[in-house]
């Protein structure tokens, strides 16, 4: 607990096993930055089939076989793997495990977690179910071929689908874990003087983020355990009566319903969203106020649309399902909801732009992620809008617009923004700084190289070229128009993997001969600038935090400095 | 610095730490057992006529009533055994645990006449829809009470009850919030007699 720091820890103590939220922040850090890489790499050797569809793969094309072509069942695999890796392995994790685990009791001012041997449960399942998708590829029936969505019936039929719901029900389980953690943290553990409008805007995006995994994830557990029963006890709740595969009929009692799987599934999936964008927005709003050297604008009706947002992801899940006919008045329902929640999105985002205004910018690294966020994310909001319209959804539906759609959201949206959180942070965690010329030499390249993915998305989509297609459009007459981008966007890729080559330099070197630094190197407001850089093990502050002012209070009238510290008179 | 609000509330929530971790975990269990209970309803609509009412009647109806009645029992000794604490008085306290473990073991004992009885008659999960949820809902059912048993288990057992000479409110504490939690499964359990064996 957190009171054993005076008796000496040995190694697998202090680093490996240990129940200090810093140390768990940090192994939740490290493991999902490989996760997301490992994602990436899968990404690529599909990629190259796109580009230079049934040629062998360059120097791991001998993984794949012997002709080293990616086979179409190898190919659905590495889809299927890339989606759930990036989602429930990389993003979810660095953003709320790792980000959650570190900043959030120093941006509180507490001595830890409220639970720390849970939060350290949380990390070891989440990595047993990590290892259980990793083996997955392994095994002789090999991973999960039916997308991270998992649709029912073929992946009831679909061979290793059982490692995928076992794995998943382990990061279920992580993350609620985590989520409890963090809620009852900023709830109990919040330092005197620190009431709930004076909590940074990280705090309030991870509350918010913390009650949707909480409430939202179980839902999914009872689907998988549903699919998994269907799978391993021959139970048909996903499958209908007078079902065919592969030419016979399927033995199976029926009666049970396809689309049962995609709303539990959405009910999970569609406030997932949000999980993946409001530690983001969290971390982008408190850059952007130390970088402007000014309040955030609007920071009341930031925080009452982050909660809106959070109350709202609930009721818009079925606006991914109105090709699946489930009636004229259930889709009217749907799109009103989902217009709806595209209003306190654009309130955050609005926000944030006006803070810009008027400010004199420092153009730190983490500043130009946070502000390439803001478009970014603009324009994966607005593009999801005409797929929130069941008119235009029919058009654009399972198309590459979608995939361009969300991953505007998520790749330069959230991962620049978590980008930002490591840039940003990284000083408090180590004590140094990382190179700002690297860092620029990450940042420039990834900007461009991410538009190149992602920007020629759009066009294939909107020409009607549909997701998931082995060849990339090869074989089908309205795809012919479009398919010279399939290159481009593949070069853009592999260029987009050196790109990262710097932040990992960055990240090693400075480690160790970064430029040092005390504590508070940005000259930041926020409580966990007033603790030692790295905080001290176990109880983080050397005193009891006191608290007597917002968070936000930069360049006030008549102070002596342009930034007044939260635990200052 | 030692983690706040263990023990004592705090003054402004009116909540100990653990109060609030348990009630925030029930509400994702709630959520767990709704998600269920829609797919139960969604099934039960999606499912031809009569068919959930046919194979609903195949249940045992008497064993399910005495299980309720069991698992209700459990409840009050449960209470009764934190009550024990408040009253400082541990041997009781040992009691009505003991009781509750009991309890919960006759439960699992009658539930394992109940499912062997079914597979001797070839009723499986894959007999019918109804059949499959029958044996989700109550099987996950069942391994919350496992689980509960566990954990009342340790604080059963000499091992795990010698908190109670060293930090008896914390103690206290902590047969309240696995009180909490009993409570819970004992409930889903009331929603799932009439919903699977009375409809």
């Amino acid at each position: 607990m957190s009171n054993d720091s005076h008796h000496e820890e040995n190694f697998l103590q202090k680093y490996i096993f240990s129940v200090d939220h810093k140390i768990i922040g940090i192994q939740y850090g490290i493991t999902s930055l490989m996760f997301l890489f490992f994602g990436f790499c899968l990404m690529m050797v599909m990629r190259w089939q796109l580009a230079y569809p049934e040629t062998p793969v360059p120097y791991i094309g001998g993984l794949l076989g012997e002709t080293g072509i990616l086979m179409p069942e190898i190919y659905n695999m590495l889809g299927a793997m890339h989606g759930t890796i990036m989602i429930f392995l990389g993003v979810v994790p660095l953003a709320v495990g790792a980000f959650g685990n570190y900043i959030v009791p120093l941006q509180i001012g507490a001595p830890d977690m409220a639970f720390p041997k849970l939060n350290a449960a949380s990390y070891w399942s989440y990595f047993i179910g990590g290892v259980i998708m990793l083996a997955s590829f392994f095994l002789p029936e090999g991973a999960a071929r039916s997308g991270w969505t998992s649709y029912p019936p073929l992946s009831i039929f679909e061979t290793g689908q059982t490692a995928w719901l076992i794995g998943m029900v382990f990061l279920i389980t992580s993350s609620l874990l985590g989520s409890m953690n963090i809620i009852v943290t900023i709830v109990q553990l919040r330092a005197p003087g620190l009431t709930w409008f004076r909590l940074p805007f990280f705090v309030w995006g991870q509350f918010v983020t913390a009650f949707l995994l909480v409430l939202a994830f179980p839902p999914l557990e009872a689907a998988a355990v549903l699919q998994l029963m269907d799978r391993v006890a021959q139970t048909s709740f996903f499958l209908p009566s007078g079902l065919v595969y592969s030419g016979a009929a399927v033995d199976v009692y029926g009666s049970g319903s396809p689309l049962l799987w995609q709303h539990l599934f959405w009910f999970l999936a569609h406030p997932e969203v949000y999980v993946l964008i409001l530690p983001a927005m969290g971390i982008v709003g408190d850059v952007i106020a130390n970088n402007t050297r000014k309040p955030l604008w609007g920071y009341k009706s930031i925080v009452y649309g982050s909660v809106f947002l959070g109350f709202m992801s609930f009721i818009v899940w079925a606006h991914h399902m109105f090709l699946t006919g489930m009636g004229q008045a259930m889709s009217s329902f749907f799109q009103t909801t989902t217009m709806i929640i595209s209003i306190p999105s654009v309130i955050i985002l609005t926000s944030f732009f006006i803070s810009l205004w008027g400010a004199s910018i420092r153009f730190t690294t983490p500043m130009l992620f946070a502000l390439a966020f803001l478009p970014m994310f603009g324009i994966g909001g607005l593009t999801g809008l005409p797929l929130g319209v069941g008119a235009s959804d029919i058009h654009l539906h399972d198309t590459y617009y979608v995939i361009g759609h969300f991953h505007y959201v998520v790749a330069p949206g959230t991962i620049f923004a978590l980008f930002a959180g490591i840039y940003y942070w990284f000083p408090k965690m180590t004590g140094r700084k990382m190179s700002e010329a690297l860092g620029k030499l990450h940042f420039w390249p990834s900007l461009i190289f991410m538009n190149g993915i992602f920007l020629p998305m759009f066009i294939q989509g909107l020409a009607g070229v549909s997701r998931r297609l082995y060849d990339g459009g090869q074989s089908y007459a309205h795809a012919q128009d479009v398919l010279q981008w399939n290159e481009f966007m593949s070069i853009s890729a592999f260029c987009l993997a050196a790109a990262q080559i710097p932040f990992f330099i960055n990240i090693f070197v400075s480690m160790f001969n970064g430029e040092k630094v005390g504590r508070n190197p940005w000259q930041s407001t926020t409580i966990e600038w007033s603790a030692p850089s790295p905080p001290l093990p176990h109880r983080n502050f050397e005193n009891q935090v006191e608290v007597y002012r917002g968070p936000y209070e930069y360049s006030v009238p008549g102070a002596d400095k342009d930034f007044s510290p939260q635990t200052e008179k | 610095m030692q983690i706040p609000y263990i023990t004592e509330e705090r003054p402004d929530t009116g909540l100990t730490n653990s109060k609030l971790g348990i009630w925030v975990f029930l509400a994702s269990e709630i959520m767990l057992f709704g998600g269920l209970f829609s797919a139960y309803v969604f099934l039960r609509i999606a499912a031809p006529e009569g068919d959930f009412a046919y194979w609903g009647s195949k249940l045992n109806i008497p064993m399910a009533t005495i299980n309720t009645l069991v698992l209700i029992s459990s409840s009050m000794t449960m209470i009764m055994s934190w009550a024990s604490l408040k009253m400082k008085d541990f041997e009781k306290y040992k009691m009505y645990m003991g009781l509750t473990l009991l309890f919960a073991s006759i439960f699992l004992v009658i539930k394992y006449f109940e499912y062997t009885g079914k597979f001797h008659h070839g009723i499986y999960p894959s007999s019918s829809t109804f059949m499959g949820i029958y044996f989700t809902l109550t099987g996950l059912h069942m391994l919350h009470i496992i689980g509960g048993m566990i954990v009342m288990g340790y604080f059963w057992l000499p091992f795990g009850n010698k908190m109670w000479t060293t930090e008896p409110e914390r103690f206290t504490n902590r047969i309240e919030i696995a009180g909490l939690y009993w409570h819970f499964v004992d409930l889903v359990w009331i929603f799932l007699f009439p919903i699977l064996y009375l409809l």
